[in-house]
């Protein structure tokens, strides 16, 4: 069964343990063993720090609280990191790449602005804000951003769910991000999952904190209870994430007790959700 | 007329036959007006050697801005003997002088003693005042006018002007002005060269060597009325524009379109542009985007452009593959197309601004700027993610009064606080606010599903600045 693969795919399978491709530009053509290695090593679970970061995601989230641009943004810099590993040292630096944070006004209103002293240090001198008075001037700023080769990653907010925001806008926000390599996680406050092109679609809500150490009673490092719904190339699973100092932590709800075990990583890859066996062709020939 | 003929009796205005009776032996030359001019412009570019601007002060001065030049000939008073020394050889007859202003610079050159230097800390008035009034460089009726007041000094006119003493020259102020009301030119009233002379008001010189803009422009044969048509002119334009700045190693950074319409109107766009850019697609295209609103009217016969502010900008090397165009646009062109669109107020970057204060400690600026220098920020303050423009007031259920919150309600939701850390007390800044203005106190919390919140306080229950003290929600942790 003839399947092309463009070369950026090819790059990005080249992280996995999979078999090896030849690379360089051109369609590779995959035959059927070969094809049934990959769509094995494409079921695997998601996990932080993974090579192949999707290009397009969806953070559906409440505005009552800041989890779902907290969560966007602990996946930016775990997206970041990673690209900075696998760094090409002819490209420009990664972390001289500006962000750009687009936020419509209802989100403005309803969640509040974007803060300077509360982001990330690494992120706080290279951040660009947009403010966009509708959703459409959002979009139209989350395009122009996709399309621009020097930005590190575009995030965007745009609460509810407008007539705008339909399937061709993400279908063309999702394919001016895989053009240019420019990733997008848009956040979507108090939004239904109604149909889009995402790559990967989260829901997150606030989970409570780790204890911290010197003091019991205070709030610890943000967590977050993230399910992950609908991935192209993933099992669904759900996950609380935590943000450790830059790091991007996983472990698996109800696991606490399991969680002081050691190689309790290799346990959480156990599945609570059924992995989706039938959509392994599609998800490997990632046009 | 040279110092000779004026010793011998001669005076601009006579009659040669008399002057011939006067002094037999005086030497003519017929008048070349045209010829001194041309000859004044080419010493008032020669005059640039003692510093960067001149203009022409016609019929027979130059003047030279020396503004931060005078210490390389060795201070002002050496620059005034190196002119003198440069005009003797070449046989010209100088007189100069330094002053802030030109009108000061022109009263003393003409008037004053020789090489006079005008420093800017002396007291101009008083240095001036034993000029005539001729010295502020007034029209000949005028002269007469104040002639006939009895105002011969510009000493006479400083009272009357700076309303000093009393009450008899406030009066004669306001007769002065009553009376050159009308006198809209400099040369014709007084009052407004005086205070050119003392650099109250700003008095603009034409540079001898003018900066040109660059300029393309298309008139068309037929008027046209429709978009297309005028986005293919624009087009054309831009790309001629970027030839010519091409062509002079610049960019432009405001650009300015004009149309000229059949029935005598103009419509005129302008365009500001984050970083210079000499991209004839990208102009083109932020100009169909600023050209919505255009009515055509019966045509558009002229369309100019014109780059009103350009910077240098370096040629660069095209993009040598087809690989490059895939890699889309850069962070300037973005940042334009968004500021086109979306506004100069919508694409701005947060920095630093020196204040404890959480509202004031961020300040928003455009993308493309440096940011400004500050202090390292305390990194054990944790600050929220998001900040609400206004704070959301919350009732808050408590123990004691200046106790931990225990519950509080926002948007009519009710969150039992799990953990709290607090109070973090965050002062008004007394040398700036109203002494009624109340303290902060802010919790970080977290509600009993991990929602994170930071509140406060603002004041306390007995500071004496109002009644009880409220609670508001100011920002949402990530």
């Amino acid at each position: 069964m003839p399947n092309f693969v463009s070369s950026a795919g090819v790059d990005a399978l080249s992280g996995f343990p999979g078999p090896s491709r030849p690379k360089g530009g051109g369609a590779v053509r995959l035959d059927a063993a070969e094809l049934a290695a990959l769509s094995k090593t494409r079921e695997a679970r998601w996990r932080p720090q993974l090579a192949d970061q999707p290009l397009h995601s969806e953070v559906f989230a409440d505005t009552g609280n800041a989890s779902g641009a907290g969560l966007a943004l602990a996946l930016a810099r775990d997206a970041l990191k990673v690209a900075a590993q696998h760094h090409d040292p002819l490209a420009e630096a990664e972390d001289r790449l500006q962000v750009l944070w687009v936020q419509d006004a209802r989100a403005i209103r309803r969640g509040g602005r974007v803060y300077y002293h509360g982001l990330p240090p690494e992120l706080r001198h290279r951040l660009i804000h947009v403010e966009a008075k509708t959703p459409e001037d959002a979009l139209f700023a989350l395009e122009e951003g996709l399309r621009c080769r020097d930005l590190a990653c575009v995030i965007g907010e745009i609460v509810g769910n407008p007539r705008t925001l339909d399937f061709t806008a993400s279908r063309r926000l999702s394919l001016a991000a895989e053009q240019h390599g420019v990733p997008l996680w848009l956040v979507r406050l108090e939004a239904q999952p109604d149909l889009s092109s995402a790559r990967m679609r989260w829901r997150v809500e606030a989970a409570p904190s780790a204890t911290p150490r010197w003091n019991a009673d205070a709030p610890g490092m943000p967590s977050w209870k993230a399910e992950l719904f609908r991935a192209r190339s993933y099992a669904p699973g759900e996950w609380i994430l935590s943000n450790d100092n830059g790091r991007l932590q996983a472990r698996r709800p109800h696991a606490s007790t399991a969680a002081n075990t050691q190689g309790s990583a290799a346990q959480n890859s156990g599945d609570l959700v059924r992995p989706t066996f039938g959509r392994s062709l599609a998800a490997s020939a990632r046009a | 007329m040279n110092d000779a003929g004026q010793a011998a009796g001669g005076r601009p205005g006579m009659m040669l036959a008399d002057a011939r009776a006067l002094c037999p032996a005086i030497q003519t030359a017929p008048a070349d007006p045209a010829g001194d001019l041309a000859f004044l412009e080419k010493l008032a570019l020669w005059s640039q050697r003692w510093g960067p601007w001149s203009a022409l002060d016609p019929p027979d001065g130059v003047l030279v801005d020396i503004s931060a030049a005078a210490h390389l000939f060795g201070g002002e008073a050496r620059l005034l003997a190196d002119v003198e020394a440069a005009f003797g050889r070449r046989k010209l007859a100088v007189r100069t002088a330094i002053a802030p202003t030109a009108g000061a610079a022109w009263a003393l050159a003409h008037f004053g003693p020789l090489r006079a230097i005008l420093c800017p800390q002396d007291n101009a008035l008083q240095r001036l005042s034993s000029l005539p009034v001729a010295a502020l460089r007034l029209d000949e009726d005028v002269i007469t006018v104040l002639r006939r007041l009895g105002l011969k000094h510009l000493g006479n006119l400083s009272g009357v002007v700076t309303g000093l003493a009393d009450r008899s020259e406030a009066a004669a102020r306001d007769a002065l002005h009553r009376r050159f009301r009308n006198r809209k030119s400099p040369a014709a009233n007084p009052l407004v060269r005086l205070d050119q002379l003392l650099g109250k008001v700003p008095e603009p010189l034409l540079p001898v060597v003018p900066q040109e803009t660059p300029l393309v422009q298309r008139r068309l044969m037929e008027p046209i009325r429709h978009r297309t048509l005028l986005d293919t002119v624009i087009g054309d334009l831009a790309v001629e524009m970027a030839r010519e700045l091409e062509g002079r190693g610049e960019g432009a950074r405001r650009l300015e379109i004009g149309l000229w319409r059949v029935d005598g109107e103009v419509l005129v766009r302008k365009l500001e542009l984050a970083a210079a850019t000499r991209e004839a697609a990208h102009i083109t295209r932020l100009f169909t985007t600023k050209l919505d609103d255009i009515d055509a009217g019966f045509g558009i016969e002229t369309v100019r452009l014109r780059a009103s502010w350009a910077e240098p900008l370096a040629l660069a090397q095209g993009d040598i593959d087809a690989a490059a165009e895939r890699h889309g646009t850069s962070l300037n062109a973005c940042i334009d197309r968004l500021t086109v669109r979306l506004g100069e107020k919508a694409v701005r970057r947060p920095v630093p601004h020196a204040s404890h204060l959480p509202e004031r400690a961020q300040r928003w600026q455009p993308p493309l700027e440096l940011e400004p220098a500050s202090q390292g920020v305390l990194e054990f303050q944790q600050r929220p993610l998001k900040l609400f423009d206004k704070p959301e007031e919350i009732a808050v259920l408590y123990a004691s009064p200046d106790g931990f919150p225990r519950r509080f309600r926002w948007r009519g939701d009710v969150h039992e606080v799990a953990r709290v850390e607090g109070p973090e007390r965050i002062a008004p800044e007394w040398w700036r606010a109203r002494s009624t203005t109340r303290l902060r106190d802010y919790y970080r919390i977290e509600d009993e599903t991990g929602r994170r919140y930071w509140i406060y306080r603002h004041g306390l229950a007995d500071d004496g600045r109002g009644g009880a003290p409220q609670w508001y929600l100011h920002g949402l942790c990530a």
